[in-house]
């Protein structure tokens, strides 16, 4: 990383020295404080995190090409959906906006010089690092095949590194903790003079909505999964009736975590969202408050809808009934905050640059993914189609089509800001356009092969749904090949001399009043903020959308 | 219309409770539709409508208008009410069984189902249940977590190693059935099916007397090889030479076998059968003990098939 960063400087070498090249070396990096480092380290690390889960995900998509054996045995294919799981949840999409893109723009976004806890920050990334190492000596020294979800007794009783993996994702946890409580802190204690909370860009409120659900939540599933490390390794019994335990107990422990996850993973994902709609209609967001409380509304309610993946569990009726209700309510506001981007484009003044690509991308998927989640929280409907392929695409559409797309949009909205370089905007429409594409194939046939009840992490499947796999691998591949181009013209951009202005997009945040990229301190004077967010028209003044 | 679409969407209907829930989800599909056909048009609209004709544009600041909010929260908040109760409804039609419905035990394990009924018949992964009577299964597993799932009849339940849990329908289409393992439960958890027949009256009581007469007509090598992969063994032995979770029946027989305990065994038919029906007394050297017994759970017939096919397996 270091050489890509050693970038040459501005336009004849005179420019002030920024944060990427004020210090050179390995250690300037891996031992810096700077948020965006950080933050740049994070994007590195998440990036490479989500290549080894995509080739995971190639490889299942390959062995479903055909029923029966296709590349790999039985027991490969169920390490491969493991892996491929714990890969894209603990070390990608969890930290890819938080502490990738969020480590980086948050603060500036915000007029601070840094988070409140810069060592925290840096012992977030450091935590990261480690439990990415022990899952990778995890996967080579024999793998785990549990599933992502670790399920008791099963997970008890097979062999493989099931417990180095769950330490990996028990340390994982730690660092989503500290990145947490640092957004937490800054968001309260370091906002720029003027900047009240309902100025805040809603970036901000989103993210620590998220942070909310990483302190709370994060350390159930850190003591669940000790608590199933304890069982393996000295037999105490707590999930395995064999040794007097519950296996539902852990279902309850585990998704007690991991509901509220799906918002640490989704809520960065709106945060962006938020960000780019306004920016590309130059309009100001529409329902303010309503996209605010309704970001803090969903951290609250998600803790109460574990439930509704155990319907079939064998837990109580009345139970069921409950976190069914409960999962209808925990809807409304992510459809509220739908209308409200929606509502935010009307007599906008649209342009189709990258990120508003994404953003547009992502409220189509969003809204699939949204409207199958009522469908899987009806009671009677859910017992039909839980653990089948309709769960498989519904997730992916909310996860993928929602986090994943979103982070892209985030990804190419501060990529300028990041390292000072635009990417090749036509690329980037080709590219977006295969992922849209790809991803649809992928997994809008996933749907179907669900409702029509093929169960899920099947490595053999009866024949007559052979038609709808096939699309769904053909996707898998054009999904590929818009990543490889992604990745190729974001390498190009980093090898051009920067070029990127201070604010290429005419957008109000903050983080635009600095240059590209920032220098160390981020600002050179504490910024003073007047006007509400998104200032991109003004009950008083009118101004033309050239002129920003 | 419906038919059409739900033989794009959904397995056929082999219970009135698949139609009860059918409804409830086509309500959904439609709505589906409905809102996504409204997001997407609305979106495709102003995207056409309001894109930049250029730097002189001007925006208007339009940042609340409470009436169209209040509208937009209330109408999704009542329609997922109205959702909820008709899913809570129907849900609750499958979680009360009727008082007379007939009780067959379900017993799960890697990787099979097995099946007891009221006259202490037992079968492997082929439920046989008359027609239009409420059947309410009583389950259980011996291992891990498996999950009895028949998409032709929309009913699922998780089976424990702990717990009963309980299921019960009426079948009303008569023929075959799939039934799916749905909780992952390890290596052949893709291969844990099984087939429920539902019969008339006569044809269920006739089965349960002599065990139908499957098979019937086929020479016993052929039978075999259908019993293989209905009863489950091919969930852990091969027959291509590759070991699985036991070893490949590959060239078993007449050879000499080599036990845990360090003595060697020869594979006539004899051991054959003793392997299937009592397969703890001698196991191969380098498995574990995991294969179940499937004493009293195969007829004579059966069991002859069985080692007749290992015995062609050269
Ligand atoms: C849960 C996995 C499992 C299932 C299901 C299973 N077996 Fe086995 N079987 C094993 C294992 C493991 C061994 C080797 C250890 C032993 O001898 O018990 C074995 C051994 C055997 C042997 C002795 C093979 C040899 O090489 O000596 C025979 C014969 C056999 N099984 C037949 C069957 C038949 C027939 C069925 C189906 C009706 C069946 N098995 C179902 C796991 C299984
Ligand atoms: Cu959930
Ligand atoms: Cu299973």
């Amino acid at each position: 990383m270091a050489d890509v960063m050693a970038l040459k400087p501005g336009v004849g070498g005179q420019a002030a020295p920024n944060y990427l090249t004020a210090s050179r070396g390995l250690k300037s990096w891996l031992f810096t404080l700077d948020h965006k480092r950080i933050g740049v380290m994070y994007l590195a690390s998440v990036l490479a995190a989500f290549l080894i889960g995509g080739v995971f995900a190639m490889l299942i998509r390959m062995e479903l090409l055909t029923p029966g054996p296709t590349l790999m045995s039985a027991e490969a294919y169920n390490k491969a959906f493991t892996l491929h799981g714990v890969v894209m949840i603990f070390l990608f999409i969890i930290p890819s906006i938080p502490a990738a893109l969020g480590n980086f723009a948050l603060p500036l976004m915000l007029g601070a010089k840094d988070v409140a806890f810069p060592r925290l920050n840096l012992a977030s990334y450091w935590l990261y690092l480690a439990g990415a190492l022990m899952g990778v000596v995890a996967m080579v020294s024999g793998g785990i095949d549990t599933g992502w979800t670790f399920y008791t007794p099963y997970s008890s009783s097979t062999g493989g590194a099931v417990s180095l993996m769950t330490l990996a994702a028990f340390v994982l946890g730690f660092s989503s903790i500290f990145t947490g409580i640092n957004f937490i802190a800054t968001i309260h204690k370091l906002r720029a003079p003027g900047m009240t909370w309902f100025r805040m860009p809603l970036f901000a409120w989103s993210m620590y909505a998220t942070a909310i659900i990483q302190i709370l939540a994060t350390p159930v599933i850190g003591i669940t999964l000790l608590l199933l490390v304890m069982e393996r390794v000295f037999n105490v019994g707590i999930f395995d009736p064999k040794l007097g335990g519950d296996p539902v107990l852990f279902q309850h422990f585990f998704w007690f975590y991991s509901h509220p996850a799906v918002y640490i993973m989704i809520l960065p994902g709106m945060a962006v969202i938020s960000e780019v709609i306004p920016c590309f209609s130059k309009k100001p967001i529409f329902g303010y408050k309503a996209v605010a409380y309704s970001s803090v509304a969903i951290a609250l309610v998600s803790f109460l809808v574990w439930g509704h993946h155990m319907y079939v569990s064998g837990q109580t009726p009345v139970a069921s009934a409950i976190f069914s209700f409960l999962t209808f309510l925990v809807a409304i506001p992510s459809a509220v905050k739908v209308f409200n981007w929606l509502a935010t484009m009307y007599r906008g003044s649209i342009s189709f640059q990258a990120p508003m690509l994404y953003a547009i991308a992502f409220l189509l998927l969003f809204a699939i993914g949204g409207l199958t989640g009522i469908v899987l929280g009806t009671l009677s409907v859910d017992v039909h189609l839980h653990d089948t392929y309709f769960v498989v695409a519904h997730f992916h559409y909310v996860m993928m089509g929602g986090t994943v797309i979103a982070f892209l949009a985030g990804l190419h909205y501060w990529w300028p800001k990041m390292f000072g370089r635009m990417y090749s905007e036509k690329w980037a429409r080709i590219s977006a356009a295969l992922v849209f594409v790809g991803f649809n194939l992928t997994f809008f046939a996933q749907f179907l092969v669900g409702s029509r009840g093929m169960p899920r992490r099947y490595y053999n499947y009866l024949e007559e749904f052979q038609p709808l796999h096939i699309v769904s691998t053909v996707g898998s591949w054009v999904l590929a090949a818009g990543f490889f181009l992604m990745a190729g013209y974001l390498y190009a951009s980093l090898r051009k001399p920067i070029d990127a202005p201070a604010n290429p997009w005419g957008a109000t945040g903050l983080e635009w009043q600095t240059s590209s990229p920032p220098s160390v301190h981020n600002f050179d004077h504490v910024p003073v903020v007047t006007t509400e967010a998104y200032a991109y028209a003004t009950e008083t003044e009118e101004t033309t959308v050239g002129a920003r | 219309m419906r038919d059409w679409l739900r033989s794009i969407l959904l397995p056929a209907e082999g219970t009135s409770y698949a139609g009860s829930v059918d409804s409830l989800f086509f309500f959904l599909f439609y709505m589906g539709v409905f809102f996504f056909l409204l997001i997407a048009g609305l979106l495709t609209y102003f995207l056409i409508r309001y894109r930049r004709r250029g730097p002189d544009d001007r925006t208007p600041y339009i940042v609340k208008n409470h009436k169209l909010e209040v509208v937009w929260t209330l109408i999704p908040l009542s329609l997922v009410i109205f959702i909820f109760f008709w899913g809570f409804h129907t849900y609750m039609d499958a979680a009360v069984s009727p008082g007379d419905a007939m009780e067959i035990r379900v017993t799960a394990r890697k990787w099979v189902w097995e099946f007891e009924y009221p006259n202490g018949i037992r079968s492997l992964n082929e439920l046989h249940v008359p027609l239009n009577k409420p059947v309410k299964l009583l389950m259980t597993s011996e291992d891990v977590i498996h999950s009895f799932y028949v998409p032709t009849f929309r009913i699922k339940q998780d089976v424990l190693p702990n717990t009963y849990t309980q299921l019960w329908f009426t079948a009303k289409e008569p023929g075959m059935h799939r039934l799916f393992c749905a909780e992952y439960c390890g290596t052949s958890h893709s291969d844990m099916l099984g087939r429920i027949f539902v019969d008339d009256e006569k044809t269920y009581n006739e089965w349960l007397e002599t065990g139908g007469d499957e098979g019937k007509d086929m020479p016993l090598a052929e039978f075999g090889a259908m019993l293989f992969k209905s009863r489950g063994c091919n969930t852990c032995h091969t027959i291509d030479g590759t070991r699985g979770e036991g070893p490949s029946f590959r060239g078993v027989f007449g050879s000499q076998v080599k036990l845990q305990d360090g003595s060697t065994v020869l594979a006539d038919e004899n051991y054959i059968r003793e392997s299937i029906l009592r397969p703890q007394a001698k196991i191969v050297a380098g498995y574990q003990p995991i294969m179940p017994t499937f004493e009293g759970m195969l007829r004579e017939r059966e069991i002859n098939a069985l080692v007749e096919f290992i015995k062609a397996q050269r």
